[in-house]
């Protein structure tokens, strides 16, 4: 029975230093203890949050770099496909006027060699009209030199006059 | 375990020659207080250390050294009364060296189960004290040394026992549940070394149970809310007062008794074990007993060490989830 039979003294002696044990530990242990915890604890979580979130601004990032790529891929065969036709149109363009341009040297130096010609013609009949004025003044004043014959003339051509 | 308590025995038989040893009182010697601290010299001798007696009586305070009483039945005559130790209590005696039986003395002595208790707390203080600056200093880094050690329970304490039973309302009753924890956790640990600075069974007095238990009590019914007095005072449904009543009555005392009880006996019944497979070398009278007794208490003394921490987990849980119960904001559904 002195087993079960609590003793005042460290009943009383419990209580003290229990109450002083909690007060001390609960104030300058537990407390910045379980804060200290609590906030690792806070800060381990927000840095897994971060970790994700930098993970996933990662794959965003990429994902966009990859489209970009792809959009500037896209662009550059745009603009390759852009050159060519132009360049094909350029040199298409050039043809067509380096044609129509001789075409129309062939035509002007047609039209000069034409105009020489018909000048040199020009000249040429009027240096056989003067040869020929000249051979025949030549060969009337032949004929005409005998008096007879020219009065021959006068008769006949006054008989082909009729009145 | 004490040695000292075997030493003493041991001269005891081989003074008395034939007769047969009696454990009871070993065990009894080391179950229960005393007033010095039993301290041996391995090989030399055994020296019982004195410790202060303080008596409170109705003519006043007396305090003197527990070396003028021992051993048992030496008279000592202080300022008011004359005083002996008579079954190690300190007992009021008249001039003839009679116990006056009339006479009431309270006694506050600082007795060996005070001492350890003041070494036990001494090295809480110092060990959490130290593990608190730790945290201090390496804010936000990963924990080190003891550190490291001690975060697994105070986690374990709060993430196991605190958080399930209390729910949001935990971080109030943390500081009380840790240190219950922590100080019924050391003193059964310290209780299962055989010597200095353990010897001691403190968490296996009922006085440091009942103490324990009270402040849990006292807790659980200061901190009860609406919810948990309309559940005593007014069961549904009403025709069953008469028996619910007094039921929940007992039942708000009887909670706490359960809890001393089973501290108490647990730690208690685990050191008569060790101490009586101890015994059995002696009440055998021969060596070749003791492999058997060895292997017996260090099987035991496994066991122990188990339930050492199995006692501070149960009463630490218990403590929570009647806290748990008294503070629970539920609805009671009609069925």
């Amino acid at each position: 029975m002195e087993l079960v039979t609590p003793d005042i003294g460290l009943v009383f002696w419990t209580t003290v230093c229990f109450a002083i044990l909690l007060f001390i530990l609960g104030k300058f242990a537990w407390k910045p203890i379980l804060e200290a915890v609590k906030e690792r604890e806070n800060s381990i979580e927000t840095a897994l949050q971060r970790a994700e979130a930098a993970k996933d601004e990662m794959a965003r990032l990429t994902n966009e770099n990859e489209a970009l790529l792809k959009q500037a891929r896209v662009e550059r065969d745009l603009i390759l496909q852009e050159a060519r036709k132009v360049k094909d149109q350029i040199i298409s363009e050039a043809k067509e006027s380096a044609n129509t341009e001789g075409h129309r040297m062939i035509e002007m130096a047609r039209l000069e060699i034409n105009n020489q010609r018909a000048i040199a013609m020009a000249d040429v009949k009027n240096q056989v009209a003067s040869l020929s004025l000249e051979i025949a003044e030549k060969i009337l004043n032949k004929q005409f030199e005998d008096q007879k014959k020219q009065d021959e003339l006068v008769a006949q051509l006054l008989k082909e006059v009729k009145l | 375990m004490s040695i000292p308590a075997f030493a003493s025995a041991q001269k005891d038989t081989t003074n008395t020659g034939d007769k047969d040893f009696d454990p009871t009182p070993v065990i009894m010697e080391h179950i229960g207080d005393s007033h010095s601290w039993p301290f041996v010299f391995p090989l030399v001798a055994e020296k019982p250390i004195p410790l202060p007696v303080i008596l409170y009586t109705d003519k006043g305070m007396e305090v003197f050294s527990s070396s003028k009483i021992t051993p048992e039945g030496t008279i000592y005559a202080g300022t008011y009364y004359s005083y002996k130790l008579e079954e190690k209590k300190v007992k009021i005696v008249d001039a003839a060296g009679k116990v006056d039986e009339n006479a009431t003395v309270y006694d506050f002595s600082i007795t060996r189960n005070v001492v350890s208790m003041f070494m036990t707390i001494a090295v809480l203080l110092i060990v959490f004290l130290s593990v608190s600056s730790t945290y201090k200093k390496r804010a936000g880094k990963a924990p080190k040394g003891l550190q490291s050690f001690l975060e697994p329970l105070i986690l374990f304490v709060r993430d196991d026992i605190a958080i399930p039973n209390l729910g949001i309302k935990y971080v109030r009753f943390m500081p009380l549940l840790l240190t219950i924890f922590f100080f019924i956790l050391i003193n059964n640990l310290f209780g299962m070394i055989p010597f200095f600075p353990g010897g001691f069974n403190l968490t296996g007095n009922i006085a440091v149970t009942l103490v324990l238990s009270m402040i849990i009590l006292f807790v659980v019914n200061l901190n009860g809310n609406k919810h948990y007095w309309k559940h005593i005072f007014m069961p549904n449904p009403w025709w069953l007062f008469p028996i619910m009543i007094p039921v929940e009555i007992v039942s708000i005392f009887s909670k706490p008794i359960a809890l001393m009880i089973r501290l108490f006996a647990n730690i208690t019944a685990g050191h008569i074990v060790i101490l009586s497979l101890i015994s059995l070398i002696f009440i055998f009278g021969t060596l070749w007993i003791s492999p058997v007794s060895i292997v017996f208490v260090v099987f035991m003394d496994m066991i122990e060490l188990l339930v050492a921490f199995l006692q501070a987990y149960i009463f630490t849980l218990l403590s929570a989830l009647f806290i748990g119960m008294a503070v629970e904001e539920h609805h009671h559904e009609v069925i």
